[in-house]
């Protein structure tokens, strides 16, 4: 086991790159990210790991190249904030498309446009919902914290490389900004061409032997059949994904009559929340989708047994909610809290906003059960009538 | 044990590398710590902030609203923060450019003069280790062991030669804290 440090969440991301093996890292620097180049290029893993570190001249260079990268089978990282993982869309379409393994970060600042350098969580719908073109999914890692920035990397490539596909590590400016201390690993080496041959298979374009057929890469097909295919094999692979890589964390939802959804900073927020409501003897828990893609869909279903009403609380003017919605089928009210443009919301402001919904589901209870006492008493009377 | 710190005032004071060294001093003692700093145009426009959480517990939210203890070093800050410490709590702050001093009566106050030791020490970049060692005088969560392993951990070797330096400025402002008004 490596050391104990006290690091930022983006230093973090570096770090982990670095010691995971990791070839290739192509960044353009923005705020509140831009400390995942910097460390980086201060380090300068190439004359260590031999990975290669940098500054594209534009954010649009770095996906593309990206796609060159994993093209060759290497593993290769790049990060940004919102305006600028809106520019690598594009790009991130082709690598799916093209079927490439690739680590994307975005540290999300409040939106839209070139917004605000705070933290934000307005990205959601981009990162699971499409974002670029085409029938596409991305793996999507939401972490909480400083140590799971650090981990998701190491966990981004394994699964990028398991299904080949995209990975992106959705996180923000506060968990990208904070300290927190952080267990390091022990450094993997970086993949010989025979190792990632062996690992994944011979798909990468690293020089053709004549013993087999030319491996190509790419996303264009320009008959339809073809492509239709290529789109029921993407399908059936993310259905895989949905069934093997699921990732949730549940806090006190054992006894819990009311339950906050949230990922990312806000389910840290929540947290604090549910301990201030238990001290006033609120039954509060906390579903914590750890990958928005696989959605924890089942497990919210299964929470309405128990639950009221549900609350996502998002740093957003309310994207995951309507996941949430789905997932709950009408069966229990599901209310959105969120500040956004970069504003934080405060736990107590959280639990104000738990304890208004609590108060409408209960004043909703109370008049159902008055008007069942009072059918009742008709009824009763009606039988003494007669 | 929990203590939930915000450090306030101009950019260029230390605040950051303040919290950070004693963020590194919690974790020395084997305690979970959270380190998060203002990074938007207020630390443009000169004022900066960062709150720090020391814990024997497993750290939830790391922003807050309500502080055990804050240490203001800036009229801004006093405006924005005063309101901001629990009720029964801690505020330390530096009068230097204070204009109005703090008015709660349900908090404790402590001063600090850290400008003006740091000045008898002919040295003003231990400006915020002065005022770190009045803050441990009145809430001793770290010894001062953890501060020096902690400065040997987060400043480069280079500097190591300065740690000694950086310990008295922490003594002295150890010393030099005076309490203002005890919390009704």
């Amino acid at each position: 086991m490596g050391e104990l440090r006290l690091m930022k969440g983006n230093e973090a991301i570096a770090e982990a790159a670095i010691r995971c093996g990791c070839d290739a890292y192509f960044g353009y620097p923005i705020t509140p990210q831009s400390e995942i180049l910097e460390y980086l290029t201060l380090q300068n893993p190439e004359k260590t790991t031999g990975m290669v570190v940098l500054q594209a001249e534009s954010e649009i260079a770095a996906i593309n190249m990206v796609y060159g990268a994993a093209a060759c089978g290497k593993k290769a990282l790049t990060s940004s904030s919102s305006p600028g993982i809106s520019l690598k869309q594009e790009g991130i379409s082709y690598i799916a498309g093209a079927e490439l393994p690739a680590v994307i970060v975005n540290v999300v600042r409040g939106g839209p446009g070139l917004g605000t350098i705070q933290p934000s969580q307005s990205d959601y719908f981009q990162s699971v919902k499409g974002g670029g073109h085409g029938d596409y999914k991305l793996i999507v890692l939401a972490p909480n914290s400083v140590q799971e920035q650090y981990d998701f990397v190491k966990l981004g490539f394994d699964l990028a490389f398991k299904y080949r596909n995209p990975v992106l590590i959705l996180s923000d400016g506060a968990i990208g900004q904070m300290m927190e201390k952080v267990q390091i690993s022990d450094f993997t080496p970086r993949w010989t061409e025979e190792e990632i041959v062996q690992m994944t298979g011979s798909w990468a374009t690293h020089g053709k032997p004549e013993t087999r057929k030319h491996n190509i890469v790419t996303s264009l097909n320009l008959q339809p059949e073809p492509q239709e295919e290529h789109n029921h094999h993407l399908q059936r692979k993310y259905k895989e994904i949905e069934d093997n890589e699921l990732r949730y964390e549940k806090f006190f939802c054992e006894d819990a009559e009311y339950v906050f959804v949230a990922y990312g900073t806000s389910s840290r927020l929540c947290q604090k929340a549910i301990q201030l409501g238990r001290e006033k003897g609120l039954k509060l828990g906390l579903l914590r989708p750890i990958t928005l893609f696989p959605f924890p869909k089942k497990q919210i279903k299964m929470a309405t047994k128990k639950a009221k009403a549900f609350l996502a609380v998002e740093m957003s003017a309310g994207q995951m909610v309507e996941d949430v919605q789905l997932a709950v089928k009408g069966k229990r009210p599901v209310k959105h809290f969120g500040r956004y443009g970069g504003m934080i919301p405060m736990p107590d402001e959280i639990l104000e906003a738990m304890e208004e919904l609590i108060a409408k589901v209960e004043k909703k209870e109370a008049k159902k059960a008055q008007k069942k006492a009072k059918k009742k008493a008709e009824k009763e009377a009606k039988k003494q009538k007669n | 044990m929990t203590e939930e710190i915000i450090i306030a005032g101009f950019g260029g004071q230390g605040v950051l590398s303040m919290g950070k060294i004693l963020a590194y001093s919690g974790m020395m003692k084997n305690m979970e710590v959270s380190w998060m700093p203002s990074y938007g145009p207020e630390m443009r426009g000169g004022t900066a902030n960062v709150t720090v959480i020391v814990s024997e517990e497993r750290i939830n939210s790391p922003v807050l609203k309500m502080y055990d203890t804050a240490i203001i070093l800036n009229q801004q800050s006093m405006d924005k923060f005063e309101k901001s410490v629990k009720p029964g709590g801690v505020l330390i702050y530096d009068n230097n450019g204070i204009t109005h001093p703090p008015t709660r009566k349900d908090i404790t106050i402590y001063l600090i003069e850290a400008n003006k030791v740091a000045i008898k020490m002919s040295n003003t970049k231990v400006f915020n280790m002065v005022v770190l060692g009045a803050f441990l005088q009145v809430k001793p969560i770290v010894n001062i062991e953890d501060v020096d392993k902690g400065l040997k951990k987060s400043l480069p070797e280079r500097h190591h030669h300065l740690i000694a330096l950086n310990e008295e400025a922490i003594r002295n402002g150890m010393a030099a804290v005076q309490l203002v008004q005890e919390a009704a």
